[in-house]
């Protein structure tokens, strides 16, 4: 079984110790103080062409403090939980605080807006899993990809990884919360050949509770799929046409919303989508909305990494953005109020416009289906758009080939306004959940003259 | 390197009690009949970062993490478990969980514990956190803020950090050898943005080594990152839709190498050569570049970010050649590679940390100078793009394509360059890109010192370089017909 050992007892321990090392920093004249504590265990094993490849055990632990001195702030970590260790960690983080510059806009969040109490979101889900059992999980997966389809040549691995984890937060308003969870995920990775050309793909389900796993037949086949679409791939002539981002691809394009309007960006101006709220980003058919309270959902929390509430909320509601993701700090660098994002998004879901896969594939009539898309290529300031691609050429709403060597580029921008359907094929491997999303009209570059 | 060793003995082995008799029960506890090898990696580190933003230096940061990672490979298998606490019972639970890889019984013991000699050290083994005092770190800092303000109207945020960490490394192997290196490692970084008539841009510049940070205060070094960001982001205020399509790409000394870091070193890491899932599978002695391309992965330069004394199995470092003369000559290789495929390691078995397996990784990857000047490269091309800095890059080694983006880039029109493009991504595929090169530029160079790898969710510090280099026919992805 990988779980936390006395889960409770470790609890109240770690607990007391924040409570100690909150102690100790007020000693040392801390006017504000707040701890991180983090411990977690796992089992991660890895086949390959039927024989155990790699057998991992985890052990993990850190603690990290950040110390106030009225307005100037030190952070220091260390791997150590000896409370001689988190003394010296507590002595690093004021030393370090006696030479940062005062910052008004520092400190902790305000005490009214701490957490006062948060639902069970069911994260903690052990798995009664061993070395044994999972090495078998993991070749019956490799084994029905690979019996699958003759064209699967080789294998880079099949994985069942398990971790329990405990993450604690405490500061000197009093707060403290703790938050058990769980994270089970199975892979499979292939190789598939057809005279000269090898191509590489995999599948991967994800889940807090490993009943909600993908069972390894689903896994196999699917990663057996990928991988053989893929062989034979040709290159296109640069032209203008319709992509569609496939729900894998889809969540990456609301990731970079997200950065654009998160607060650092904001206060910054580093951001292609300043003082932006209010206006109209998306089409009006696209509704943005923020749940951290999804049960065994991997984006859900009751608090953030600063202790405050966490909120259900909209975040574009008819293509209009309602409010950035705010921190203590970058709220109050924008004159606001926090928005409980400390640490980063929750559950991000966009809401459907009601098509299938297959209708926005026949929507989409001749252009893109992106399947995999790799490289930076997205600048966060000017919101260009260049990245390298593999996907299919479809005609007339069938796929045709398979294409690589291709890029694909706009603006994030003008992208986003020509967003012309949301699938309702959700992919919930994330803390966003979008289904597949048609684009009006992207360049291609490939090199075909 | 007398000293490493001492050093890492006394922390990692005297001061927690652990004898040669204690490391005897581990190793039995870890070796079974069909080990092939294994180690003890114990890892001591500090680090300490600063950053500066809207003229002040806000957040500062330290760290300090130690532990032990107890590793054991039976052929293509292995067993590997790691703890943050460095104790005979830590020990011995991580060999018991390691050893699980394999069912056969207890192997032979080392024929006692010694030191292994190695090479001269390549970087010294001094704190590089204390080569500062605290005072001139943050007075840095504050004069690359106010050096880059002064330098155009338009800049509106300056950020800038400094990094500094030490480590302590101390590896036994199965044959008893004790292998120590002490590392440090600096870094400093500046990003800017600049602002005219409502348009907005940002570029950064920076870099670093195994050495003391008063290498930014020296020749004001730090001063020259902060020049050089803001050059950039004026020039890409300037800049004009990148074109779309296949043309011919002139890349610029230095940073550029990232074109063979992707391109071509990854693909030959002995791993994904080994399980036959690469590009390159199969093809040593082959012409994979035009004649009169060399390619080297050299760990064993002095004082550069991507150099080791040793690697982290205590192999030393070394120039291993990967093409010579255009044809593919040799793998990057660790241990467990390099002897599942009848060769030897060649110092680039590699981790993040102890709590991470050892890969076959890059260490300073580049090619060496060939003929042309880099005026005459360019006034070969009658239109075409001049890449001359890139943000990063990455690779799907099977398919062997590759992609690395721009982050200052010209237009070359009738051999001159003419104007300033946006980023745009670069594609093309790996073992047939160097076969394009036309004309090899006679100013190799080295990068900054910034360089950082990912692979298997893992993060190594790497160092890349080139010379100026023609390539007829690479894919360029931006907007403009």
């Amino acid at each position: 079984m990988i779980e936390l050992d006395n889960k409770d007892a470790l609890t109240a321990q770690l607990q007391d110790l924040a409570t100690q090392i909150l102690a100790v920093a007020k000693q040392r004249g801390a006017t504000a103080a707040e701890v991180n504590i983090d411990k977690g265990t796992g089992l991660s094993t890895e086949v390959r062409m039927g024989a155990v490849e790699k057998l991992e055990y985890h052990r993990d632990q850190g603690a990290g403090i950040t110390i106030y001195f009225g307005n100037r702030k030190g952070y220091s970590s260390c791997g150590d939980l000896s409370v001689q260790a988190l003394t010296d960690a507590v002595d690093a983080a004021c030393r370090i605080a006696k030479y940062t510059a005062e910052d008004e806009f520092n400190g902790l969040a305000d005490a009214s807006l701490m957490a006062k109490s948060w639902p069970d979101l069911d994260l903690y889900h052990p798995w009664d899993l061993n070395a044994e059992t999972a090495i078998r999980r993991a070749q019956e997966t490799e084994a029905i990809a690979r019996e699958s389809d003759a064209r699967i040549s080789n294998s880079d691995g099949s994985s069942v990884e398990s971790y329990a984890g405990l993450s604690l937060y405490a500061n000197s308003h009093g707060f403290s919360g703790a938050v058990h969870s769980t994270h089970h995920s199975a892979s499979c990775v292939l190789v598939g050949q057809d005279g000269e050309s090898m191509q590489r793909d995999y599948w991967y389900s994800v889940a807090r509770a490993p009943s909600e796993l993908e069972s390894p037949a689903v896994i196999g086949q699917k990663a057996a799929e990928r991988t053989v679409r893929r062989l034979n791939a040709r290159t296109l002539s640069t032209c203008e046409v319709p992509v569609l981002f496939p729900a894998t691809l889809a969540r990456g394009l609301i990731g970079s919303l997200v950065s654009a309007v998160s607060g650092g960006s904001q206060y910054r101006k580093a951001t292609f989508l300043p003082d932006s709220i209010g206006q109209k980003l998306f089409p009006d058919f696209v509704q943005l909305r923020e749940d951290p309270f999804i049960p065994r959902a991997l984006g859900s929390r009751g608090f953030d990494g600063e202790g405050v509430a966490t909120q259900a909320r909209d975040i574009l509601v008819d293509g209009r953005l309602q409010g950035y993701f705010l921190s203590t700090y970058s709220a109050k660098k924008l004159g606001m109020v926090t928005t409980g994002n400390a640490g980063g998004n929750h559950n991000l879901i966009l809401q459907s416009t009601g098509h299938s896969y297959e209708d926005l594939l026949q929507q989409l009539g001749t252009g893109l289906l992106l399947n995999e898309l790799f490289g930076g290529g997205v600048n966060g300031m000017t919101g260009d758009y260049s990245r390298g691609a593999v996907g299919f050429w479809v005609e007339n709403g069938v796929i045709q080939y398979p294409v690589e060597e291709i890029t694909i580029a706009g603006n994030l921008k003008d992208m986003y306004h020509n967003i012309q359907a949301i699938g309702n094929d959700v992919d919930i491997r994330g803390n966003i959940r979008s289904g597949s999303i048609l684009i009006n009209r992207m360049t291609i570059a490939g090199s075909n003259s | 390197m007398k000293q490493a060793i001492d050093n890492a003995i006394d922390i990692f082995l005297t001061s927690s009690g652990l004898t040669h008799a204690h490391l005897d029960q581990v190793f039995s506890a870890l070796l079974t009949r069909e080990t092939t090898l294994a180690d003890l990696y114990f890892q001591s580190s500090r680090y300490e970062s600063w950053s500066l933003e809207e003229g002040i230096v806000k957040s500062g940061s330290f760290s300090i993490d130690r532990g032990v990672g107890v590793r054991s490979v039976c052929g293509e298998k292995t067993g590997f478990a790691y703890s943050g606490e460095i104790s005979l019972a830590a020990l011995l639970d991580s060999a018991k969980a390691a050893r699980a890889i394999s069912q056969a019984p207890v192997g032979t013991l080392p024929k006692g514990f010694q030191v292994r000699s190695t090479e001269r050290p390549l970087y010294g083994t001094q704190d590089p956190l204390l080569s500062l005092s605290e005072n001139e770190k943050i007075e840095l800092l504050k004069q690359i803020d106010i050096h880059a303000r002064a330098m155009s109207p338009y800049v509106k945020q300056v950020m800038a950090n400094m990094v500094a960490v030490h480590e302590t490394i101390l590896i036994i192997d199965e044959q008893g050898r004790m292998t120590a290196d002490i590392r440090p490692l600096v870094r400093t970084n500046v990003s800017v943005i600049v602002e005219r008539e409502g348009q907005s841009e940002s570029a950064s510049a920076g870099g670093g080594g195994r050495f003391d940070l008063d290498f930014f205060v020296n020749n004001n070094r730090a001063l020259h990152y902060a020049e050089e960001a803001v050059r950039k982001a004026l020039i890409n205020l300037d800049a004009k839709a990148a074109p779309a399509g296949s043309m011919t790409v002139v890349l610029g000394s230095g940073w550029p190498g990232v074109l063979l870091h992707e391109a071509i070193g990854h693909g030959l890491e002995g791993d994904f050569n080994r399980k036959g899932t690469s590009a390159f599978s199969g093809k040593i002695g082959q012409q994979v570049a035009s004649k009169g391309i060399t390619v080297v992965d050299d760990g064993s330069l002095e004082l550069r970010r991507g150099s080791l004394t040793v690697d982290d199995e205590g192999t030393p470092t070394q120039c291993t050649t990967l093409i010579e003369d255009g044809m593919l000559v040799g793998y990057i290789q660790d241990r467990q590679n390099a002897l599942l495929m009848g060769q030897k390691p060649t110092g680039n078995g590699r981790r993040q940390s102890y709590a991470h397996l050892p890969m076959p990784r890059m260490t300073n990857t580049y090619m060496r100078s060939g003929q042309y000047a880099p005026e005459e490269i360019i006034a070969s091309v009658e239109k075409g793009v001049y890449a001359v800095n890139f943000s990063g890059g990455q690779v799907d080694i099977t398919s062997g394509k590759f992609v690395f983006s721009t982050s200052e880039a010209y237009m070359i029109e009738n051999g001159k360059v003419t104007y300033p493009i946006k980023n745009a991504t670069l594609i093309g595929n790996g073992p047939d890109v160097l076969t394009r090169v036309s004309m090899v530029g006679n100013d190799m160079n080295l990068d900054d010192g910034v360089g950082v790898c990912g692979k298997d969710g893992q993060s190594v510090p790497v160092g890349v370089g080139q010379p100026t280099l023609r390539v007829d026919g690479l894919t360029v992805g931006g907007t403009a017909s």
